[in-house]
């Protein structure tokens, strides 16, 4: 089985709530990370992305002034300061399916419902970290590949043409949300 | 890893958008442990939140305080968008962490509120008792959660909230497609 080296990680974590960040800081630490910076709204969280550079960030979405929809899609500018492909995984109470479907078309990689539990979190992290996905980038797109398997069933304005190499073989973003923290 | 040399990034490009692929800069943080490792750091995350747990009933009577608190200014406000946004936020927070905290069924009357926030047409219209009544109902489940958990009074109170935020909602939103559409959609979360 394969694991983690956590102490070779670097998080971020944005949250405006003190109790939920501690939650997430206790449980980083416990699966072994050393470096986890926590900010409390997107403005510094984004500064502290560009600054620190983190291997994972992972936000919440419900902020003041500059929540974490618009942290994820400012990460995701391919000619921003940092790095536009860090995983992001969103942690958060929205649990409606077109919140999901915003959250993947801002380019989050993962996403968790809250309530949290470690072995979601977990989860989550590992499927960032050893099955990373292709970028995309269109006229109005960067980020992770949205195609999580093959069914060419969508016939929508905004299938993209060609490209079936890249086509992922793993659960949809909403298929995992369906799955509470 | 993060001070790690930037791999080189493959780019294959399509008529309508760029694939681009570059070597996982995270490989180097997974290793393969035989199966019968003893360490396991869900277990160990699991036992430093149960060790974290005392500290829970204290954190959501702050949280019922900062919801009423919310409350409190947003009618005071005459209903400001700014004051409307942290009775949402209060709200939500409760959704999301009650159940971590040990009061699943305050985080559903707060879900419940959620919604009354997000599909009103306007909150200061939705009648004063409606929104009172969940604030009210949270704090009772959490002042009182030995007594009326027990009895099962707690989840039966959440569920008729809900029951009667939702007939409000899908009166009101009949001319708003796109809420009411919301109100009416299953949850994604199984047993919500």
């Amino acid at each position: 089985m394969y694991r983690i080296d956590f102490n070779k990680l670097r998080f971020l974590v944005c949250d405006d709530n003190a109790h939920m960040r501690r939650i997430l800081r206790t449980l980083l630490h416990s699966f072994g990370a050393r470096e986890v910076y926590e900010s409390e709204d997107g403005a510094t969280a984004l500064e502290m992305f560009s600054h620190y550079v983190p291997d994972i960030v992972i936000t919440d979405w419900s902020m003041p002034i500059f929540d974490g929809l618009e942290l994820a899609q400012m990460i995701r500018q391919p000619e921003a300061n940092g790095n536009p492909y860090a995983p992001i995984i969103m942690l958060t109470g929205h649990s409606e399916k077109r919140r999901v479907t915003m959250a993947r078309d801002a380019g989050v990689t993962e996403f968790l419902v809250k309530p949290i539990s470690a072995k979601a979190l977990y989860q989550r992290i590992m499927n960032v970290v050893a099955n990373p996905r292709p970028f995309i980038k269109t006229k109005n797109y960067f980020g992770p590949d949205r195609r999580r398997n093959a069914s060419s069933s969508h016939v929508g304005p905004e299938r993209r043409v060609g490209g079936q190499m890249e086509v992922m073989q793993q659960p949809s973003l909403i298929d995992k949300a369906r799955i509470p923290g | 890893m993060a001070k790690a040399k930037p791999p080189t990034v493959q780019i294959k490009a399509f008529s309508d958008h760029h694939v681009i692929t570059q070597p996982n800069p995270l490989r180097n943080v997974v290793r393969y442990v035989d199966n019968d490792d003893e360490d396991d750091p869900v277990a160990r995350a699991e036992q430093a939140l149960a060790d974290l747990s005392g500290e829970f009933d204290n954190w959501m009577v702050a949280e019922c305080e900062r919801l009423a608190a919310a409350y409190t200014a947003m009618t005071d406000s005459q209903f400001s968008a700014a004051s409307r946004d942290e009775l949402f936020r209060a709200a939500h927070d409760i959704k999301g962490e009650a159940a971590t905290f040990g009061y699943p069924t305050a985080a559903a009357a707060a879900e419940s509120l959620c919604r009354i926030i997000e599909h009103a047409p306007s909150l200061a219209a939705v009648p004063g008792d409606l929104v009172k009544h969940h604030i009210d109902a949270i704090q009772a489940i959490v002042r009182e959660q030995n007594s009326i958990q027990r009895m099962g009074v707690a989840g039966e109170l959440s569920k008729r909230l809900r029951n009667v935020a939702d007939e409000y909602l899908t009166a009101v939103n009949q001319d708003r497609p796109e809420h009411l559409e919301a109100v009416l959609a299953p949850s994604i979360v199984p047993g919500d």
